[in-house]
């Protein structure tokens, strides 16, 4: 136990395990609407964007969040504007968007040799480099984005699951998607400086994706999504420190092992489900849940699996 | 009585092609209208347009006398193509009605005693009360369309719009559904839907509207489907067979094949 606990002592990785624990409950909170929505492209366009922005930042002197943030907005606006013509599809619009903002970034790198070091963090995380200050901004971005999301589950839901009906229902459906856009580079750029721009999809889509394998629910997809989150995080910390490899792989390979678990559980768990529910009545074998409307029975009388194979 | 909706001289695009111009159309509250046309003739921009959520050019939208974008949305009930809703989404049919009050004031994402109650009776009175807390896909045909039927209905609109309810389900669902929304509007509801299938709207429905990037007809089944109208309107030859009381609508020109079966 003593040695589970040793990490603990160290100050350097008690603020990164609170950073992991609070991005990946953020990620996988956020992370069910990019899923559902099919956006599962936009957080790595947009951590990309939010990197060109944070080394204009650097050059011009401004706070790392202040031009991430500045940078990741106009990207996810300047999307959200493009998708609006019916001919160019998101992904498009994500690629030619967040790759120009990035190329911007790597363009003024090459001319600014010295930022090379500063911004290695960025790209592939320092999650051990997080300062107090981090932490304050992530735990606030964390408790907006749960404020907001709270209040907005019924909207947001209905727009995910169908924005045409949502719109003709009377939901603003325009103001809810930029909503959503803000979210989700707030988050974005927090989670930055965890994983790194490079692992930033993988963080917000695995927590969400593992939790769908687990439920066939909206609200306990939700949940399960940001319990999952938290573990990712904390666990690939722990998992970290004792194999002594960087912070932000380990966190996308441990949530990478616990999606492939929660596919494996899902298809021994349909494939159980499947053979109970096998039966047959005279010469009609089916499972449940078909279609029951063209015939009834009762169910206590003859369910034979033997019948079945 | 105002008309249940009116469009006075309108005129729209889609993806800047012009839809329709000038077109002025009625319909009287309590109506049951069916819109028919060929693919791509604008049926889905007229249901939209008469929802509000169309961008018009010029001319007025009314729904009981006043602007469509000024009406309060949840006196309409909306039920899409089925075709297009995404079945692998993690939504229970309790929760697909349930969206039928997301418009509402409650705040907190949970259920209500009075939403639950709400919830239940409709979906009873519809037949779907022992799937409630199924996975949509994991429900019949017939099922979906009345989920989605119950989602608009929860929230006591005033006029029901559909789009093409009655593609991608068999004849007996196709007849069920339209039973049900015949029943649903004897009590007074109005009712519009677009369709493709003409039979089902010749059997079914009491009043049509023939469309074709305008109006080309509208009245009784009876007295517009003819030769000379439904041709006019879907470009291509169509005969009527008279059965008793029965129409039945089919194209002239069978395919021929060059070999014996």
């Amino acid at each position: 136990m003593q040695f589970f606990w040793e990490p603990l002592s160290y100050e350097f990785f008690r603020h990164g395990l609170i950073a992991a624990v609070l991005v990946g409950a953020l990620c996988g909170l956020v992370g069910v609407h990019v899923v559902l929505r099919g956006m599962s492209y936009v957080g790595h366009g947009l951590s990309h964007a939010a990197f060109g922005g944070a080394v204009i930042g650097f050059v011009f002197n401004f706070n790392f969040y202040i031009g991430a943030g500045a940078m990741g907005l106009f990207a996810a606006l300047m999307i959200n504007q493009l998708t609006k013509n019916r001919k160019i599809k998101s992904d498009a619009a994500i690629g030619i968007v967040t790759t120009a903002v990035f190329a911007l970034g790597v363009a003024v790198i090459s001319q600014q040799r010295n930022l090379n070091k500063s911004l290695e963090a960025a790209l592939f995380g320092n999650i051990l480099g997080i300062t107090d200050g981090d932490l304050i901004i992530i735990g606030l971005v964390a408790a907006v984005t749960l404020f907001v999301m709270f209040l907005s589950y019924r909207p947001l839901l209905f727009a995910t699951f169908d924005e045409e009906a949502a719109q003709i229902f009377g939901i603003r459906t325009g103001a809810l998607q930029l909503l959503f856009a803000l979210l989700l580079t707030l988050s974005v750029i927090v989670a930055m400086n965890i994983v790194g721009v490079t692992m930033i999809a993988a963080a917000l889509i695995m927590p969400a994706m593992t939790a769908r394998m687990l439920t066939d629910r909206f609200s306990m997809m939700q949940l399960y999504s940001v319990l999952i989150g938290v573990t990712i995080g904390a666990g690939g910390m722990f998992l970290s420190y004792f194999f002594n490899v960087a912070s932000g792989a380990t966190i996308v390979l441990f949530g990478a092992l616990i999606f492939c678990f929660s596919v494996l559980a899902r298809h021994i768990r349909e494939k159980i489900l499947l053979q109970a529910n096998f039966h047959r009545h005279g010469n009609l074998i089916h499972s449940h849940p078909l279609d029951h409307e063209s015939h009834s029975h009762d169910h206590s009388e003859s369910i034979n699996k033997e019948d079945t194979r | 009585m105002n008309p249940a909706i009116q469009l006075i001289d309108v005129t729209t695009s889609y993806e800047n092609n012009v839809v329709f111009t000038r077109l002025s159309l009625q319909i009287e509250p309590g109506r049951f209208v069916g819109i028919v046309g060929p693919t791509g003739c604008g049926k889905t921009t007229l249901l939209k347009t008469i929802l509000g959520v169309q961008t018009v050019f010029c001319g007025q939208v009314l729904m009981n006398g006043q602007p469509v974008d000024r009406v309060q949305s949840k006196k309409i009930g909306y039920i899409p193509q089925l075709e297009s809703v995404d079945w692998n989404f993690p939504v229970t049919v309790e929760d697909v009605i349930m969206m039928g009050l997301y418009t509402g004031r409650r705040f907190l994402p949970w259920q209500s005693k009075e939403e639950r109650e709400r919830v239940e009776d409709l979906a009873g009175k519809l037949g779907i009360y022992n799937c409630l807390r199924q996975h949509i896909s994991h429900t019949s045909g017939g099922q979906r369309q009345r989920a989605f039927l119950a989602r608009a209905l929860i929230s006591n609109p005033s006029l029901l719009v559909l789009d093409e309810p009655t593609s991608g389900v068999d004849i007996k669902t196709q007849h069920e559904v339209l039973h049900l929304l015949g029943d649903i509007n004897s009590q007074g509801m109005t009712v519009i839907l677009t369709t493709h299938d003409l039979n089902a709207v010749a059997s079914h429905l009491p009043w049509v509207i023939c469309f074709n990037n305008g109006i080309v007809a509208e009245g009784r089944p009876r007295d517009i489907f003819t030769n000379d109208i439904l041709t006019k309107t879907y470009g291509s030859d169509i005969i009527i067979i008279e059965h008793g009381d029965y129409q039945l609508i089919a194209n002239s020109t069978p395919l021929k094949f060059n070999y014996d079966l």
